[in-house]
């Protein structure tokens, strides 16, 4: 493979998992909730993965990550909005305590000192395209998590701008008091888009083990829950901007093949901060554009709906 | 009779809150653990016996891990205090270790003797305001949300410790990654008596009365609170220059958990490695939240949660439970305290005291 499409290869890689997490905080931050326990839903995940994968194989591994990243969802909904208390903070101890009883039990159940090999989900080509020059590999020879994501992206646009239930989402994000006038029940439909959250961060998790690592490490979420809600940012509160998003970011971290590839000597660490910096350029340049959030982005909804 | 003696009614609450919490701590811990597989009595004895379990211990485990949490909690609630979501203390204070370490191998003070210390001290002040002006820098300029900026500058911190101690700063040999040991003119002294404890206490202590005293008696500490309840009302009818404040408070905070760093290189480590925080920065946040973010209180919630981490090495060692048991413990102790705020504004009702509401807030 040559090194340009190594580097391809590389960028949609990371940048899957990235998107995943990012297009369910999209949703959850329409709704007018900025959900910080993202984080948490991933590494939840990614620990789901281990077990689920480790009893009956990928499938269930997939499916377990998908539930632990909804009891996070699940647990942030229960304080955040139904006891209404505040977001950010409620979202980092959620985080914490995720990271703590993640590793506890990888301490407890896991770390006997037998190496750990559990099923992986093989990446898979899809005929003719895989075969399109440069590109075909990185597009077209991934796991079946990127295709979720090339699918996942329009429809979610489509629900999020073309049906009630969409106009429900952003009316709650924009106004939770019109939108009661309207007959929509504004705490109803921000529980709803949280667990939504949380079940793709859980899948974003699991994604990190199952179709890349193969494996679990403490805390190998690594911060991309956050990167990931500032990705919902620059990609201006927007499916489509969330994927473009991502696989800058992707782009980003897989920069270090390149390099490597290259035999340009540059620190290593230098990549690994990059798309953290890069977040924040990024974050800078969006605040200059007209690009609005949610009106009522991280305030408490009460009874009454506002 | 009621309100005759208020000094000792509120003594009295306030040893029943302490009490409280340590109770709730403890429980909650031993939740976990049990949850966890292992055995809660044996690892609450273990978790006691290595927190208190006699002075020495006290001095030289919990109240030496009690310094960083404190002095970053300082940071903390001073920030949360204005408003402002500081949740970068963890790379303020990397970045202050860092700046000490920096100061120390280019031999600043080495013609000082003793008082180079407090140069390095001053150095970690210095590159924890800046790296927290960064984003109060993004949050005046560009509109960058502080709790996303904060967080990224923790990671790109902890990736710049990890270059400098196997790059520039890397000690001779060029063998371990970490610095080469503190010469004994930058350490801060021990305390008399058969200790670890250093004057780290001494710092804390001092940082804690001082932004006790700015918060409570001067103009600046005013435009603080005022802003952080209510950066609107503070800017029409206060006439307070929100954006300078919060850049002052976002300098203030970092220089304090930037100190924090320097304090525990100087005082504890006395060389620069990659794992020199074991997330002080993060349970900063919950020493600050569970001290209701007063500066005084900060002292002895943060005592609590050196008592934590002090106890959760010994129940690793004797009772074999996994240190990070406590992670688990601060967070359940923030969202406790949460929901705790929301019952005693009065907005949640709860149903086993009959609907009955907290007494009225008088702060």
């Amino acid at each position: 493979m040559s090194a340009t499409a190594a580097f391809l290869e590389a960028t949609i890689r990371t940048a899957t998992p990235l998107a995943i997490a990012a297009l369910g905080e999209t949703v959850v931050e329409r709704a007018g909730v900025i959900n910080l326990s993202l984080e948490g839903a991933i590494i939840a995940g990614a620990f789901g993965a281990l077990v689920g994968a480790g009893i009956a194989g990928v499938g269930a591994g997939f499916a377990t990550a998908a539930l632990a990243g909804v009891l996070v969802g699940a647990c942030f909904a229960a304080f955040a909005i139904m006891l209404r208390t505040d977001q950010i903070i409620t979202g980092t101890a959620l985080t914490l305590l995720a990271f703590g009883l993640t590793g506890t039990l990888y301490r407890r159940y896991y770390e006997s000192g037998a190496a750990l090999s559990i099923p992986t989900a093989a990446p898979l080509e899809i005929p003719l395209l895989a075969g399109i020059p440069v590109m075909g590999g990185a597009l077209f020879a991934q796991s079946a998590m990127t295709y979720l994501v090339y699918v996942a992206t329009p429809v979610l646009w489509w629900w999020m701008y073309r049906t009630h239930g969409g106009l429900a989402l952003r009316a709650v994000g924009e106004s939770p008091m019109a939108a009661r006038a309207a007959g929509i029940a504004p705490r109803r439909v921000q529980i709803a888009a949280i667990l939504f959250g949380g079940l793709m961060g859980g899948v974003s998790g699991g994604t990190l083990v199952l179709s890349q690592a193969g494996t679990f490490a403490e805390g190998m979420s690594a911060g991309r829950g956050f990167v990931a809600i500032a990705i919902v940012v620059l990609g201006r509160w927007h499916p489509l901007g969330a994927l473009l998003a991502s696989v800058l970011f992707g782009g980003a971290s897989a920069l270090q093949y390149l390099f490597q590839a290259m035999g340009w000597p540059v620190p290593y660490q230098l990549f690994l901060a990059l798309p953290y910096v890069l977040t924040l350029v990024a974050l800078a340049g969006a605040g200059q554009t007209h690009a609005r959030a949610p009106a009522f982005l991280g305030r408490p909804v009460a009874d009454g709906g506002e | 009779m009621r309100g005759e003696l208020p000094v000792m009614r509120a003594v009295g609450r306030a040893i029943v809150l302490a009490l409280v919490t340590i109770g709730v701590t403890a429980t909650l811990l031993a939740l976990v653990v049990a949850a966890s597989g292992h055995d809660p009595s044996a690892a609450l004895r273990a978790m006691l016996s290595g927190s208190v379990g006699s002075l020495q211990i006290f001095t030289s485990s919990t109240l030496v891990r009690a310094i960083p949490l404190a002095i970053a909690g300082l940071a903390v609630a001073l920030a949360f205090r204005g408003g402002l979501l500081n949740i970068g203390a963890e790379g303020q204070l990397l970045a202050g270790a860092a700046a000490a370490a920096a100061a120390t191998a280019l031999g600043v003070g080495g013609a000082m003797g003793r008082a180079g210390v407090v140069l390095a001290l001053l150095a970690g002040a210095l590159a924890g305001a800046g790296w927290a002006s960064i984003a109060a820098l993004l949050r005046r300029h560009f509109g960058v949300l502080e709790v996303i900026s904060t967080i990224m500058l923790n990671f790109v911190a902890l990736h710049m410790v990890s270059f400098l101690v196997r790059g520039p700063l890397q000690e001779p040999l060029r063998i371990y990654p970490q610095t080469a040991p503190f010469a004994d003119g930058m350490r801060l002294p021990l305390l008399p008596g058969p200790t670890r404890l250093h004057w780290g206490v001494v710092i804390a202590v001092a940082s804690a009365a001082i932004v006790w005293w700015v918060l409570r008696s001067t103009a600046a500490g005013f435009r603080v609170r005022a802003m952080g309840a209510n950066p609107d009302a503070a800017r029409v009818a206060g006439g307070i220059d929100v954006g300078r404040t919060a850049l002052r408070v976002f300098l203030a905070s970092g220089a304090l958990a930037g100190i924090a760093g320097a304090v525990e290189t100087t005082g504890v480590t006395y060389a620069l490695y990659e794992n020199l925080s074991p997330g002080y920065g993060y349970s900063a946040i919950a020493v600050a939240l569970l001290a209701r973010l007063h500066p005084g209180v900060v002292l002895l919630s943060a005592t609590l949660f050196g008592a934590l981490q002090a106890g959760a090495a010994a129940m690793q060692r004797d009772a074999g439970v996994p240190s990070v048991v406590v992670t688990v413990v601060e967070a359940g102790l923030i969202l406790l305290v949460l929901v705790a705020e929301r019952v005693h504004a009065g907005e949640l009702r709860v149903r086993f005291i009959g609907g009955a509401r907290a007494e009225p807030r008088t702060s």
